[in-house]
Protein backbone atom coordinates (compact mmCIF):
# COMPACT_ATOMS: atom_id res chain seq x y z
CA UNK A 1 0.00 0.00 0.00
CA UNK A 2 0.73 3.43 -0.88
CA UNK A 3 1.55 5.84 2.26
CA UNK A 4 2.20 9.15 2.28
CA UNK A 5 5.64 8.97 3.20
CA UNK A 6 6.83 8.34 0.04
CA UNK A 7 6.10 11.33 -0.67
CA UNK A 8 9.16 12.61 0.67
CA UNK A 9 10.62 10.66 -1.90
CA UNK A 10 8.96 12.79 -4.53
CA UNK A 11 10.26 15.86 -2.59
CA UNK A 12 13.84 15.50 -3.02
CA UNK A 13 13.59 14.16 -6.55
CA UNK A 14 11.34 17.59 -7.79
CA UNK A 15 13.67 20.04 -5.63
CA UNK A 16 16.34 20.48 -8.29
CA UNK A 17 13.86 20.38 -11.31
CA UNK A 18 11.97 22.96 -9.47
CA UNK A 19 14.65 25.39 -9.17
CA UNK A 20 15.84 24.72 -13.50
CA UNK A 21 11.73 25.02 -13.54
CA UNK A 22 10.72 28.33 -12.73
CA UNK A 23 9.42 30.94 -14.96
CA UNK A 24 10.66 28.77 -17.93
CA UNK A 25 7.60 27.34 -19.60
CA UNK A 26 7.57 29.08 -22.80
CA UNK A 27 4.33 27.29 -24.38
CA UNK A 28 1.33 27.41 -22.80
CA UNK A 29 -1.15 24.25 -23.55
CA UNK A 30 -4.93 26.04 -21.82
CA UNK A 31 -7.84 23.78 -21.58
CA UNK A 32 -11.48 24.63 -21.40
CA UNK A 33 -12.80 23.16 -18.65
CA UNK A 34 -16.53 24.55 -18.40
CA UNK A 35 -19.92 22.49 -18.59
CA UNK A 36 -19.54 22.76 -22.50
CA UNK A 37 -16.01 21.54 -22.23
CA UNK A 38 -16.41 18.85 -19.80
CA UNK A 39 -19.58 17.37 -21.54
CA UNK A 40 -18.20 17.30 -24.54
CA UNK A 41 -14.91 15.43 -23.28
CA UNK A 42 -12.47 18.04 -21.91
CA UNK A 43 -11.11 15.69 -18.84
CA UNK A 44 -9.27 12.94 -21.27
CA UNK A 45 -8.07 15.54 -23.49
CA UNK A 46 -6.18 17.20 -19.87
CA UNK A 47 -4.91 13.82 -19.06
CA UNK A 48 -3.54 13.23 -22.25
CA UNK A 49 -1.80 16.82 -22.31
CA UNK A 50 -0.48 16.14 -18.55
CA UNK A 51 0.81 12.59 -19.58
CA UNK A 52 2.11 13.53 -22.93
CA UNK A 53 4.04 16.42 -21.98
CA UNK A 54 5.40 14.71 -19.42
CA UNK A 55 6.05 11.62 -21.35
CA UNK A 56 7.80 13.44 -24.39
CA UNK A 57 9.90 15.18 -21.40
CA UNK A 58 8.59 18.61 -22.32
CA UNK A 59 7.45 19.59 -18.63
CA UNK A 60 10.33 22.34 -18.35
CA UNK A 61 8.90 24.34 -21.62
CA UNK A 62 5.39 23.68 -21.55
CA UNK A 63 2.94 24.41 -18.80
CA UNK A 64 -0.99 22.31 -19.44
CA UNK A 65 -3.52 24.47 -17.92
CA UNK A 66 -7.16 25.06 -17.24
CA UNK A 67 -9.66 27.27 -18.36
CA UNK A 68 -13.42 28.02 -18.04
CA UNK A 69 -15.79 28.86 -20.80
CA UNK A 70 -13.64 30.13 -23.98
CA UNK A 71 -17.18 30.83 -25.94
CA UNK A 72 -17.16 28.56 -28.58
CA UNK A 73 -19.28 26.03 -26.99
CA UNK A 74 -20.34 24.34 -30.22
CA UNK A 75 -16.47 23.15 -30.95
CA UNK A 76 -15.46 22.27 -27.68
CA UNK A 77 -13.17 19.84 -26.65
CA UNK A 78 -11.40 23.39 -27.23
CA UNK A 79 -7.58 23.69 -26.47
CA UNK A 80 -5.31 26.77 -27.03
CA UNK A 81 -1.69 26.88 -27.51
CA UNK A 82 0.09 29.95 -26.54
CA UNK A 83 3.46 30.74 -27.44
CA UNK A 84 5.52 33.81 -26.51
CA UNK A 85 5.70 36.14 -29.82
CA UNK A 86 3.59 33.93 -31.96
CA UNK A 87 -0.08 33.35 -32.53
CA UNK A 88 -2.46 31.80 -30.87
CA UNK A 89 -3.32 28.12 -32.13
CA UNK A 90 -6.95 27.06 -31.20
CA UNK A 91 -7.66 23.16 -31.61
CA UNK A 92 -11.10 22.01 -31.61
CA UNK A 93 -12.98 19.44 -31.23
CA UNK A 94 -10.06 17.57 -29.31
CA UNK A 95 -9.39 13.84 -28.28
CA UNK A 96 -7.05 12.20 -26.49
CA UNK A 97 -5.89 10.99 -29.91
CA UNK A 98 -5.26 14.30 -31.39
CA UNK A 99 -4.07 15.81 -28.18
CA UNK A 100 -0.88 12.83 -28.58
CA UNK A 101 -0.59 14.34 -32.35
CA UNK A 102 -0.70 17.85 -31.30
CA UNK A 103 2.25 16.70 -28.63
CA UNK A 104 4.11 15.22 -31.13
CA UNK A 105 3.49 17.59 -33.96
CA UNK A 106 3.20 20.65 -32.65
CA UNK A 107 4.41 21.16 -28.96
CA UNK A 108 7.80 19.16 -29.89
CA UNK A 109 7.98 19.35 -33.69
CA UNK A 110 7.02 22.93 -34.23
CA UNK A 111 4.91 22.26 -36.38
CA UNK A 112 1.63 23.31 -36.31
CA UNK A 113 -1.47 20.20 -37.03
CA UNK A 114 -3.74 22.78 -39.09
CA UNK A 115 -6.59 20.05 -39.89
CA UNK A 116 -7.12 19.97 -36.10
CA UNK A 117 -7.86 23.85 -36.03
CA UNK A 118 -10.48 26.20 -35.55
CA UNK A 119 -9.74 27.28 -39.11
CA UNK A 120 -10.13 23.70 -40.55
CA UNK A 121 -13.61 23.46 -38.80
CA UNK A 122 -15.20 26.98 -39.30
CA UNK A 123 -15.39 26.68 -43.40
CA UNK B 1 -23.18 14.24 -19.21
CA UNK B 2 -22.17 10.84 -19.63
CA UNK B 3 -21.08 10.04 -16.21
CA UNK B 4 -22.23 11.58 -12.71
CA UNK B 5 -18.06 11.89 -11.90
CA UNK B 6 -18.44 14.41 -14.73
CA UNK B 7 -20.88 16.91 -13.01
CA UNK B 8 -18.80 16.55 -9.86
CA UNK B 9 -16.03 18.20 -11.54
CA UNK B 10 -18.46 20.88 -13.38
CA UNK B 11 -19.52 22.01 -9.76
CA UNK B 12 -16.64 21.79 -7.88
CA UNK B 13 -14.91 24.27 -10.68
CA UNK B 14 -17.36 26.56 -9.43
CA UNK B 15 -16.36 26.09 -5.79
CA UNK B 16 -12.65 26.68 -6.91
CA UNK B 17 -14.37 30.10 -8.87
CA UNK B 18 -15.89 30.94 -5.87
CA UNK B 19 -12.21 31.41 -4.44
CA UNK B 20 -13.00 27.99 -2.10
CA UNK B 21 -9.71 27.53 0.12
CA UNK B 22 -10.83 24.00 0.74
CA UNK B 23 -13.39 21.87 -1.54
CA UNK B 24 -15.12 18.62 -0.24
CA UNK B 25 -16.25 16.19 -2.13
CA UNK B 26 -17.86 13.36 -0.28
CA UNK B 27 -19.89 10.28 -1.29
CA UNK B 28 -22.10 8.39 0.25
CA UNK B 29 -22.80 4.76 -1.24
CA UNK B 30 -25.90 2.02 0.29
CA UNK B 31 -27.19 -0.34 -1.26
CA UNK B 32 -29.53 1.54 -2.95
CA UNK B 33 -28.47 5.09 -2.52
CA UNK B 34 -25.82 7.13 -3.75
CA UNK B 35 -25.70 10.48 -1.92
CA UNK B 36 -23.09 13.46 -3.85
CA UNK B 37 -21.71 16.24 -1.24
CA UNK B 38 -20.00 19.20 -2.54
CA UNK B 39 -19.25 21.47 -0.04
CA UNK B 40 -17.46 24.79 0.03
CA UNK B 41 -16.09 27.38 2.15
CA UNK B 42 -15.84 29.81 -1.03
CA UNK B 43 -17.76 33.13 -1.20
CA UNK B 44 -21.23 31.55 -1.49
CA UNK B 45 -23.91 33.41 -2.87
CA UNK B 46 -27.23 35.62 -1.54
CA UNK B 47 -30.18 33.74 -1.05
CA UNK B 48 -31.70 35.36 -4.50
CA UNK B 49 -28.61 33.93 -6.38
CA UNK B 50 -29.11 30.88 -4.93
CA UNK B 51 -32.90 31.09 -6.27
CA UNK B 52 -31.37 31.45 -9.62
CA UNK B 53 -28.95 28.90 -10.24
CA UNK B 54 -31.06 26.35 -10.75
CA UNK B 55 -32.47 28.32 -13.65
CA UNK B 56 -30.86 26.99 -16.73
CA UNK B 57 -30.83 31.06 -18.13
CA UNK B 58 -28.81 32.12 -15.34
CA UNK B 59 -24.76 31.52 -15.53
CA UNK B 60 -21.87 33.64 -13.71
CA UNK B 61 -19.90 33.41 -17.29
CA UNK B 62 -19.96 36.30 -19.40
CA UNK B 63 -19.03 34.57 -22.73
CA UNK B 64 -23.25 32.84 -23.01
CA UNK B 65 -26.22 33.29 -21.36
CA UNK B 66 -27.15 29.93 -20.47
CA UNK B 67 -25.29 28.15 -17.16
CA UNK B 68 -26.48 24.49 -17.32
CA UNK B 69 -24.24 22.97 -14.52
CA UNK B 70 -26.30 22.69 -11.91
CA UNK B 71 -29.70 22.27 -14.07
CA UNK B 72 -28.11 19.04 -14.93
CA UNK B 73 -26.92 18.02 -12.22
CA UNK B 74 -30.47 18.62 -10.46
CA UNK B 75 -32.22 16.64 -13.16
CA UNK B 76 -30.14 13.90 -13.09
CA UNK B 77 -30.60 13.44 -9.58
CA UNK B 78 -34.64 13.66 -9.62
CA UNK B 79 -35.06 11.57 -13.15
CA UNK B 80 -33.83 8.46 -10.85
CA UNK B 81 -36.35 9.69 -7.85
CA UNK B 82 -33.91 11.28 -5.96
CA UNK B 83 -33.54 15.01 -4.53
CA UNK B 84 -31.27 17.66 -5.01
CA UNK B 85 -30.86 20.58 -2.28
CA UNK B 86 -28.72 23.94 -2.31
CA UNK B 87 -27.61 25.90 0.57
CA UNK B 88 -25.67 28.69 0.63
CA UNK B 89 -24.01 31.70 2.91
CA UNK B 90 -22.91 35.09 1.04
CA UNK B 91 -19.79 36.30 2.52
CA UNK B 92 -21.40 39.67 2.56
CA UNK B 93 -23.51 38.31 4.86
CA UNK B 94 -21.51 35.81 7.43
CA UNK B 95 -18.24 36.79 6.91
CA UNK B 96 -16.87 33.91 9.38
CA UNK B 97 -18.80 31.01 8.01
CA UNK B 98 -19.80 31.26 4.12
CA UNK B 99 -19.99 28.63 1.50
CA UNK B 100 -22.08 26.87 -0.73
CA UNK B 101 -23.35 23.43 -0.16
CA UNK B 102 -24.87 21.03 -2.57
CA UNK B 103 -26.43 17.65 -1.82
CA UNK B 104 -28.20 15.04 -4.47
CA UNK B 105 -29.51 11.81 -4.21
CA UNK B 106 -29.42 9.47 -6.73
CA UNK B 107 -31.41 5.68 -6.93
CA UNK B 108 -28.59 3.44 -8.11
CA UNK B 109 -31.57 0.91 -9.10
CA UNK B 110 -32.98 3.16 -11.67
CA UNK B 111 -33.51 2.92 -14.93
CA UNK B 112 -32.45 6.79 -15.70
CA UNK B 113 -29.25 6.81 -12.98
CA UNK B 114 -26.14 7.31 -14.61
CA UNK B 115 -23.05 5.78 -13.58
CA UNK B 116 -20.54 7.30 -11.32
CA UNK B 117 -17.99 6.69 -13.78
CA UNK B 118 -14.07 7.94 -13.37
CA UNK B 119 -14.40 9.71 -10.30
CA UNK B 120 -9.88 9.47 -9.72
CA UNK B 121 -10.15 11.00 -13.02
CA UNK B 122 -12.26 13.63 -11.58
CA UNK B 123 -10.66 14.51 -8.30
CA UNK B 124 -6.80 14.24 -10.24
CA UNK B 125 -8.64 16.99 -12.38
CA UNK B 126 -9.19 18.84 -9.95
CA UNK B 127 -6.16 19.00 -8.50
CA UNK B 128 -4.06 19.50 -11.85
CA UNK B 129 -5.76 22.71 -12.29
CA UNK B 130 -5.81 24.04 -8.95
CA UNK B 131 -2.75 22.92 -6.76
CA UNK B 132 -3.00 26.13 -4.46
CA UNK B 133 -6.74 25.32 -3.45
CA UNK B 134 -6.91 22.39 -1.59
CA UNK B 135 -9.54 19.40 -1.62
CA UNK B 136 -10.71 16.67 0.41
CA UNK B 137 -12.41 13.21 -1.29
CA UNK B 138 -13.98 11.03 0.76
CA UNK B 139 -15.94 7.92 -0.21
CA UNK B 140 -17.96 5.63 1.60
CA UNK B 141 -19.29 2.38 0.85
CA UNK B 142 -20.93 -0.48 2.32
CA UNK B 143 -17.54 -2.58 2.45
CA UNK B 144 -15.28 0.52 3.18
CA UNK B 145 -14.25 3.80 3.09
CA UNK B 146 -11.24 6.01 0.29
CA UNK B 147 -9.86 9.09 1.52
CA UNK B 148 -7.97 12.30 0.37
CA UNK B 149 -7.06 15.45 1.69
CA UNK B 150 -4.79 17.36 -0.25
CA UNK B 151 -3.56 19.35 3.27
CA UNK B 152 -2.17 16.16 4.04
CA UNK B 153 -0.26 15.71 0.74
CA UNK B 154 1.23 19.14 1.04
CA UNK B 155 2.42 19.15 4.68
CA UNK B 156 4.41 16.40 3.22
CA UNK B 157 6.00 17.73 -0.20
CA UNK B 158 6.84 21.20 1.54
CA UNK B 159 6.67 23.50 -1.77
CA UNK B 160 6.43 21.02 -4.17
CA UNK B 161 3.87 22.30 -6.78
CA UNK B 162 0.58 19.38 -6.41
CA UNK B 163 0.16 19.92 -10.39
CA UNK B 164 3.47 18.28 -10.74
CA UNK B 165 2.76 15.12 -12.85
CA UNK B 166 4.79 12.50 -10.60
CA UNK B 167 2.46 14.20 -7.40
CA UNK B 168 -0.70 13.93 -9.69
CA UNK B 169 -0.03 9.56 -10.72
CA UNK B 170 1.27 9.23 -7.27
CA UNK B 171 -2.31 11.00 -6.03
CA UNK B 172 -4.18 8.99 -8.88
CA UNK B 173 -2.52 5.21 -7.64
CA UNK B 174 -2.58 6.15 -3.90
CA UNK B 175 -6.37 6.54 -4.67
CA UNK B 176 -6.93 3.91 -6.86
CA UNK B 177 -5.20 1.43 -4.54
CA UNK B 178 -7.71 2.41 -1.80
CA UNK B 179 -10.78 1.62 -4.28
CA UNK B 180 -8.95 -1.90 -5.02
CA UNK B 181 -8.19 -2.80 -1.46
CA UNK B 182 -11.96 -2.05 -0.36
Amino acid sequence: MKSLAELQAIKDKMKDKVVLREGSAQKRVVVGMATCGIAAGARPVLNAFVEGVSKEGLSGEVAVTQTGCIGICQYEPVVEVFEAGKEKVTYVKMTAEKAQRVITDHLKGGKVVTEYTIAAYAK
Amino acid sequence: MKELSLNILDIAENSVKAKAPLTQIILTESEDLLTIEIIDNGCGMTSDIVKKVIDPFYTTRTTRKVGLGIPFFKMEAEQTGGTFEIESKAESEFPNDHGTKIKATFHKDHIDFIPLGDVVSTVTTLIQGHPDSDFLFRHVTPKGEVFLDTREIKNELGGVSLAEYEVIKWIEEYIKEQYQSI
